[in-house]
């Protein structure tokens, strides 16, 4: 599965992100004339620029990349509105420079990046991952980053560091979602110590080869991709190491429907809707769902003995 | 033809076609979105609950006008919730579960929300087939007995809607709201109500 494959999506058949950009800046341009001058500009500035010194990696996959538009415009990004179009629509107000993200909590010194030094700190790589919702829809993406473990290894967890909790940016002035309590603000997700340092976890910083936009979760956000996609946090800025498990947003929100593991498993349904299959995006046929989205082969050790359905 | 553009019923079954309309617009002009079947599924289930309100609306509405001729509708209006309902649950099938009767049956078994939306469904297939002059007249009391299931069928829609939805419930409660105040017109006080408001408002009239 990870052996390096051709891409089998023609370059020309993927729309080119000039055309793309160029709609949503005439679109972005009326919203703001919408909005008059109560924001002044909008800041997606950084969005679309090419990121340099991207080396390929061997986290390729054998199935078509979901085009660059689709990944902009439907997904879920609660701090912008509940619809899968909103943080397409409203995330211009997001101000992803200047930005830090500070690593605290078990660690021999608390350290505050700021984003560029960030983008320096180890190589970046391409790596393309499925993407499994839990609402039933995925998608093959691009990302660029580099693996979570290399921030970590830096903050040098202490003996007591046992889980790892990613805490969003909150601001609801950059984020109009958060005006709504529909969850508990800030956004929490969190990861076991073993889980966040394993290869597969990625931080991204870039999709299809360029500076994350901002609906996307700029400039920095979480990729793990053998669980359900709201546990790849997005705009972090706080990264915790903590000796218990955190009390993430969805956890808190539904503890009957979404679990602290809430990795991608077709045998254990939501409690309303089944995880057997999803909508591949683009696809018109469902698809079955993979246990572990695809990645058991690297992942399923981290779980042995433990009942899935009771973790969920 | 001339006669038909002068005739209210024609227009509103063309205001009722609009919904459709669009969709086939949008589903022409690639205005569907990353995730077309979910933009169907969701579009025609709104719009049977819309029609389902509308219909509902009907005898209130008549009742604060004084307007009895507003009942000509009510049949109309119904069977397009009907024809939506049609289309929401032929694109579950058909292009959601792609007419694989095992997962369907699974779906409709196991899933709440899937469930409740079923019931309601093969509830309104008896209305629609007495909806007819003829079938009116051989009920007789029995008709009216049998159509007040549309209460029962359009609180099952609301819940349908509460249950799927992941998290934000604003949207399902606005539409629980509007049917609690339909129904709540329907008791003695809300008919009470209605009647008092329209001798205020529109003595005019006479």
């Amino acid at each position: 599965m990870l052996i390096r494959q051709p891409d089998d999506i023609l370059p020309s058949e993927i729309t080119p992100p000039e055309i793309y950009r160029e709609r949503r800046r005439f679109m972005q341009g009326m919203g703001a004339l919408a909005a008059g001058a109560a924001f002044g500009a909008t800041s997606d500035a950084h969005a679309g620029v090419k990121l340099a010194g991207v080396r390929a990696s061997d986290y390729q996959l054998d199935e078509a990349k979901t085009p660059y538009k689709d990944v902009t415009t439907y997904n879920n990004f609660y701090e912008f509105g509940v619809d899968k179009s909103d943080p397409a629509e409203y995330a211009g107000s997001l101000k992803p420079r200047p930005w830090t993200v500070t690593v605290e909590g078990a660690v021999k010194q608390s350290k505050t990046w700021d984003i560029d030094s960030l983008l320096k700190l180890a190589p970046l790589e391409e790596r393309v991952y499925r993407l499994r919702c839990v609402e039933g829809w995925s998608m093959v993406i691009p990302w660029v980053g580099f693996p979570l473990a290399e921030l970590l290894r830096r903050a040098e967890p202490t003996g007591n560091a046992r889980y790892v909790e990613f805490v969003s940016l909150h601001d609801p002035r950059q984020m109009p979602g958060q005006r709504s309590s529909v969850l508990d603000w800030p956004y929490v997700e969190g990861l076991r110590l073993d889980e966040a340092m394993h290869p597969l976890t990625l931080l991204a910083m870039g999709l299809y080869g360029e500076v994350l936009p901002n609906q996307n979760g700029a400039p920095i956000r979480l990729v793990v991709p053998w669980k359900y996609g709201f546990k790849s946090a997005k705009s972090i800025v706080k990264i915790r190491l903590v000796e218990k498990p955190p009390l993430t947003a969805w956890m808190k929100a539904a503890p009957a429907e979404y679990g602290f593991y809430s990795n991608v498993n077709p045998q254990v349904d939501h409690p309303r809707w089944s995880q057997a299959k999803e909508r591949r995006i683009g696809e018109f046929f469902k698809r079955d769902t993979l246990m572990f989205n695809g990645y058991g082969n690297q992942v399923a050790q981290l779980y042995r003995g433990m009942d899935l359905k009771k973790f969920f | 033809m001339g006669a038909d553009l002068r005739s209210p019923k024609f227009w509103v079954f063309g205001i009722c076609l609009l919904p459709l309309a669009r969709l086939i617009y949008l589903g022409g002009s690639g205005g569907l979105g990353a995730n077309p079947i979910e933009f169907i599924t969701r579009s025609t289930g709104t719009w049977t609950l819309v029609g389902l309100m509308v219909t509902l609306s009907v005898t209130p509405l008549r009742r604060l006008s004084g307007r009895a001729e507003f009942v000509r509708y009510r049949r109309m209006l119904g069977l397009f919730s009907f024809f939506y309902a049609c289309l929401h649950f032929v694109t579950y099938i058909w292009l959601d579960q792609f007419f694989d009767p095992a997962a369907i049956a699974r779906d409709i078994v196991k899933r709440p929300f899937i469930t409740v939306g079923f019931t309601a469904f093969v509830l309104l297939v008896p209305l629609a087939a007495t909806s007819t002059p003829a079938m009116m007249r051989r009920l007789g009391r029995r008709w009216q007995q049998l159509h007040r299931l549309v209460y029962a069928i359009a609180l099952l829609g609301v819940v349908h809607y509460l249950w799927l939805v992941k998290k934000d419930l604003t949207t399902p409660l606005i539409y629980g709201g509007v049917l609690v105040l339909l129904l709540a017109l329907r008791l003695q006080w809300g008919v009470i109500l209605l009647q008092a408001a329209r001798t205020r408002f529109a003595p005019a009239r006479y």
